[in-house]
């Protein structure tokens, strides 16, 4: 049975994985990441690496996904087309076939170190304190690079800020209604005059 | 016109069906067993026939909330609510969901169809499948992990991505605006909901459901965590876009958001989906705050402890009615800043103070002193800023006071027109 699992979880990542690069629709793509990444959340699980799926389901499936999907709708979904037939195409196939052929041979060269059959699960406490006692340089170095894209999005974000005035100031509400107001104060005082 | 004996029968009976489901479920977990090492396709059989159990008897409750609402909306608003389907108008869901399975189901001729068809199943799915940790009782859940408060956090991530695909493939553009607003709304309420939960994780010490509502034999957290309780439930309504926080399927500016171009069965697929994401919001507040089914007063048998915790349930979903009935829906602008400005920052200081109180030992009863004090403090600041912003409100309409008066032989009084 796990064997099984094992094969319906493999399938699904390879055939979904080969479906993020053949499909012309980049919203399919989308979809088809999704469904790769829960298929290695499903390896995951038979690993007994429980944490770690949950994980890749929430940072993956959820949040890369959507965000990447909410990036592909502020385009629009027909200019995609046909950007494949590029000249760099070979120079992509290349390096893909090398990252490829080198991540083989890494797992080929050190096969009997990932010896499935002794697997077992980890207590997510273990699995906590390693990552924040003995491997807690790491994970903030991980961290410090999510702080750096933070900025980075927050510099892009404000770059036109001072020329764009486009947006109202949402939470003041004043400059939005002030020349409507100010009509309607004149409008009044002419009135007032009239009578 | 049925006679009141004959209404109440029809009742008791459909209060009777309940607590057959109940026993179903019941009976299917005691096929289940305890979990074996290894998989096989029994095991994996037994929890398909457990998880169907309970997902008949999740969507008969859910689906009792429509009714609970209608009626209890009609109350509020001077209404009765369905009355003519069934005894108080219990049977009208059904009536209504055999309505919607016979209607046409009409897809836009310009939509992208597969995604069209699988985005409803991405929200439904998700929403049934965290109920695999949720128990009902001490031992009625169909597996209960380790990572319970995680798994469900992470599978219900999800549903945001069936959303945006529904907006999108539906080529509508109300459809893709309330796809817009309800990745950006999920994603920002996401993440106070998790530092709520993050504070009763780190109080009970474990993320498995039943330990949680163990360790709230004596006291429930709701008296300890006050302010991981109210982060908690704010966000947890907008993460199901309950009424101060529907701005994504808004009828008056999005006209239903990604749900405008579905019908029939589809509809009634995020109609369900939907309901059944309430109760799973009200079912988890009673869990991690209320103490699922247990009370301070002793013990109590199985049953008896299910009604009780289906009674607290039931409590915290009329509170979302409540809410819904009193409060205005939010500017998109407005739901951002409660999101960001103050959700995020008090989960982060509920998390810090559970963090403090744990390592320095206090004793718990300092936690609740804390958390009052903090949420009094937020309350005053915000009603502060809310008093100011409503001066310089008061100010303008003063000044525009005067255009508004008509002019007469006699003017006002000046105190009038302040």
């Amino acid at each position: 049975m796990g064997l099984l699992l094992f094969y319906a979880a493999a399938t699904l990542t390879l055939f979904a994985a080969f479906g993020v690069v053949a499909t012309r629709n980049i919203v399919h793509a989308a979809l088809f990441l999704l469904a790769a990444l829960a298929g290695v959340a499903g390896l995951f699980v038979l690993l007994y690496a429980e944490f770690l799926a949950l994980v890749q389901l929430l940072i993956y499936g959820g949040a890369v996904t959507i965000v990447i999907l909410f990036a592909l709708m502020l385009t629009r979904s027909g200019e995609y087309e046909g950007e494949t037939e590029t000249r760099r195409r070979p120079f992509a196939a290349l390096a893909a076939a090398g990252l490829f052929g080198l991540m083989a041979a890494v797992f080929v060269a050190d096969s009997h170190q990932f010896n499935t059959n002794t697997r077992q699960p980890v207590p997510f406490d273990t699995l906590a304190r390693d990552l924040f006692a003995d491997w807690a340089v790491p994970f903030e170095i991980a961290s410090l690079v999510l702080l750096v894209a933070l900025i980075g999005a927050v510099v892009i974000g404000r770059a036109g800020r001072e020329e764009d005035e486009t947006f109202p100031d949402t939470d003041g509400s004043e400059s939005a209604s002030e020349p409507v107001r100010r009509g309607s104060r004149r409008r009044a005082e002419r009135r007032q005059r009239g009578s | 016109m049925r006679s009141k004996p004959v209404q109440l029968a029809i009742a008791v009976v459909l209060l009777v069906g309940v607590g057959v489901l109940v026993a179903v479920f019941t009976l299917a977990l005691a096929l289940l067993g305890e979990p074996g090492d290894d998989v096989t396709v029994l095991t994996v059989g037994k929890i398909v026939i457990a998880l169907f159990a309970l997902l008949t008897l999740v969507t008969t409750l859910g689906m009792s909330l429509v009714w609970l609402e209608r009626k209890q909306l009609g109350r509020m608003q001077g209404r009765v609510g369905p009355t003519r389907v069934g005894p108080f108008g219990l049977l009208q869901v059904v009536a209504d969901g055999i309505k919607l399975l016979m209607k046409e189901d009409v897809s836009p001729g310009s939509s992208s169809k597969a995604i069209f068809y699988v985005a409803p199943l991405l929200v439904f799915v998700p929403s049934f499948v965290v109920w695999l940790t949720i128990p009902i009782g001490r031992d009625l859940v169909v597996r209960s992990l380790d990572l319970g408060v995680f798994f469900f956090i992470a599978v219900s991530v999800l549903s945001i991505v069936g959303l945006i695909l529904a907006g999108w493939s539906s080529n509508s553009k109300y459809a893709i605006l309330g796809g817009f607003r309800s990745a950006a709304q999920l994603v920002s309420y996401e993440i106070p909901l998790i530092l709520g939960v993050l504070s009763v994780v780190m109080v009970a010490d474990s993320m498995r459901f039943t330990d949680i509502v163990d360790a709230q034999a004596s006291v429930p957290y709701l008296a300890l965590l006050p302010l991981a309780f109210a982060v908690f439930f704010i966000s947890g309504l907008a993460e199901v876009g309950r009424t101060p926080f529907d701005i994504y399927f808004a009828e008056s500016e999005v006209v239903g958001g990604p749900f405008v171009e579905y019908s029939g069965a589809h509809w009634a697929i995020f109609f369900l989906a939907e309901y059944v994401n309430t109760f799973l919001v009200a079912a988890l507040g009673a869990l991690l705050f209320l103490g699922g089914w247990t009370w301070p007063f002793g013990e109590l048998e199985q049953y008896p402890a299910v009604a009780l915790f289906l009674g607290k349930t039931y409590f915290l979903a009329v509170v979302i009615f409540w809410v819904r009935a009193t409060l205005p829906r939010l500017r998109i602008d407005q739901l951002m800043n409660v999101g960001w400005k103050m959700l995020i920052p008090l989960g982060f200081v509920s998390v810090i103070l559970v963090a403090v109180q744990r390592f320095y030992g206090w004793p718990t009863w300092t936690l609740t002193l804390m958390s009052v004090a903090v949420l009094g403090a937020a309350a005053f600041v915000q009603l502060r800023l809310q008093r100011s912003d409503a001066v310089a409100t008061a100010e303008r309409y003063a000044q525009h006071a005067v255009a508004v008066q008509p002019s007469r032989s006699r003017p006002a009084p000046e105190s009038q027109q302040a």
